[in-house]
């Protein structure tokens, strides 16, 4: 059943999300949560392995100077399946996942059985979350069924490794449609086998399709999490990505999780950010905090 | 018939467009009889980490582009100030205690002025670079490089000769400039804005604040995406908060005490030794088949 989305309303709430004011100490709590939440990506044709490595020693260590108490490590880091290996030694022992997209992303054109067998390489090659994009074509031409067997397959084909299902919402038109479409991934990812809380998410976009996450569409995302929640009591886990690069963003997306899905989401079990450059502005703002100085960008290695 | 007049408050210019300050901040600025002659933006430390941040993004496509191209568009804010000679020449007048005939002086010598260093802007590098003698099969040349954003802080007199004296020289080496003009006799630099903005300079080049010294000579002193600081008629006591800042950042710091009719001195003000603070130096070795 589809759910009615009032898009005035929607994106009023969302908006009012962005007038608090949060300065100093608070400030400097959620930027340090904003950065243990980050799913460090890169997903480019010129990816190598030492760019991936590069990148997975800022995942551990954000920032080589000093600062009191220590900064935490970002969540994840996220990369194609044929650098999973790589990604997965360097992480060894830290704490960071490696999150995989798989499942023929960004466009997941492709034949299920390529898919499916693109999911089950990524997870032995040691992913730790696979990140899935839907068939929107197949959603768009109301092939509803079409989109929830895959959904549920691709959950098979993960075994352990949990779950980000991308709905990529810049394609699907409307926040009614990105209304069913979240509703429909997490009734899909359910049918394959119990959900533990945090071990499926829903995330908005590949970051290849602009509009990528707005404030609104992940909005009405939460709203579905809050639905599954109130009616079996799990957790679902929600994840924008693509477009939120400074540290304010990420500060509006923080108050927008408080304010409608509550405290329990605040960690990084169940919220992500999935970026790229988002987390040298966070860093940016915490040393300027830290020593009252602005820094410049060379100060901050690539991510 | 008479006819309202039109009081004003002048905006900043930070990346090409003419935004309020972030504050919200103004400053009533009177003229010599002491009535209001305007309002200006009264800048905040915010403002001013937003123009760093415009500059460090334009300063790529500004050093990138060939030292003729530059010329060109300084040689194009000269001829913009040329066509607005008068209403220059009235905002001199409108809060300093000078003559028209005094002012326009002003204007002509910073319009001399723009035109001298676009001359330069494709000439300083044959004076201030060099080929080394080096005792092996290299070619070895020293070359001028830009050094990224130079934070400029005007002198409160002459106001506008002073301001694009001290913007004209990085401006030249391919830097981007955050200024700060003069204090005392802000409308000058607010109406600069307006020149720049007509002259093909692209967006984010030079980025014009006005309000208090005090509020940002610490932020100048210790932003770290700041590279150099041109500043002239500063006191004892910001100098040392600049060198201090400066010392930290590792930035290069030029302090003028020019006064006076020295600011008309183009040996002073206009030669290649005046755009060298705002250069790195680079040294290329270069294989040659025989020395």
């Amino acid at each position: 059943m589809r759910r009615h989305v009032d898009t005035v309303m929607v994106e009023q709430r969302a908006a009012s999300f962005t007038r608090r004011s949060i300065k100093t100490q608070s400030k400097t709590q959620g930027l340090r949560l904003a950065l243990s939440m980050i799913d460090l990506t890169t997903l480019e044709g010129k990816d190598s392995d030492e760019k991936v490595r590069s990148l997975c020693r800022k995942a551990i260590t954000p920032w080589e100077g000093e600062i009191t108490p220590s900064l935490p490590s970002v969540a994840a880091v996220c990369v194609y399946p044929s650098l999973v290996r790589i990604a997965k030694r360097a992480l060894e022992g830290s704490g960071v996942h490696v999150a995989s997209v798989a499942t023929g992303f960004p466009s997941g054109q492709f034949p299920l059985s390529v898919r499916i067998d693109d999911v089950t390489k990524a997870v032995e090659a040691g992913a730790d979350e696979i990140d899935m994009v839907i068939n929107r074509g197949a959603f768009l031409s109301g092939h509803y069924d079409e989109v929830a067997e895959e959904i549920k397959q691709v959950r098979i084909a993960c075994g352990d490794a949990h779950l980000k299902i991308i709905l990529e919402t810049g394609e699907l038109e409307t926040l009614e449609n990105v209304r069913a479409a979240s509703d429909l991934a997490i009734e899909a990812a359910a049918s394959a086998g119990p959900i533990a809380d945090g071990e499926v998410f829903i995330k908005t976009s590949t970051g290849k399709v602009s509009p990528a996450a707005t404030m609104p569409v992940t909005l009405v995302m939460l709203d579905a999490i809050q639905s599954y929640f109130d009616k079996t009591g799990v957790r679902i886990g929600m994840k924008p990505a693509g477009g939120i690069r400074t540290a304010k963003q990420s500060l509006h997306y923080l108050v927008m999780v408080k304010e409608t899905l509550g405290d329990d989401w605040l960690t990084p079990n169940l919220f992500r950010f999935g970026a790229s450059s988002l987390a040298n502005d966070v860093l940016r703002q915490l040393v300027r905090q830290h020593t009252g100085r602005y820094t410049a960008n060379f100060d901050f290695s690539e991510a | 018939m008479s006819r309202l007049t039109v009081p004003k408050t002048y905006k900043l210019y930070i990346g090409g467009k003419f935004p309020r300050t972030e504050s919200g901040r103004s400053i009533p600025i009177q003229d010599c009889k002491g009535e209001i002659a305007a309002h200006i933006c009264h800048a905040s430390r915010k403002d001013f980490r937003e123009a760093v941040e415009v500059a460090a993004k334009a300063a790529h496509g500004w050093s990138g582009i060939t030292g003729y191209l530059r010329g060109q568009i300084l040689y194009r804010m000269a001829e913009m100030l040329e066509g607005r000679r008068e209403e220059f020449a009235a905002a001199i007048c409108a809060t300093a205690d000078v003559t028209t005939a005094a002012a326009r002086k002003e204007v002509d010598a910073s319009i001399d002025r723009l035109v001298c260093f676009a001359g330069w802007t494709d000439k300083y590098q044959q004076v201030l670079g060099c080929q080394n003698p080096v005792a092996s099969n290299f070619y070895n040349f020293t070359v001028p490089v830009s050094q990224g954003v130079t934070c400029v802080i005007a002198p409160d007199e002459p106001s506008l000769l002073g301001l694009v004296s001290l913007i004209a020289a990085p401006l030249c080496a391919g830097n981007t400039v955050v200024a700060l003009g003069s204090q005392k006799h802000p409308i000058p630099t607010a109406i600069f804005g307006e020149v720049c903005q007509t002259s093909d300079v692209p967006a984010g080049v030079i980025n014009l604040l006005t309000g208090k010294r005090s509020d940002l000579i610490e932020q100048v002193a210790t932003h770290r995406q700041v590279a150099s600081v041109n500043a002239a008629g500063l006191s004892k006591k910001d100098r040392v908060t600049i060198e201090v800042g400066a010392a930290d950042s590792i930035k290069r710091v030029s302090f003028s005490s020019l006064k006076g009719d020295a600011w008309y001195d183009p040996q002073l003000c206009a030669s290649p030794w005046a755009i060298e603070p705002f250069v790195e130096m680079k040294t290329i070795w270069h294989p040659s088949s025989s020395h």
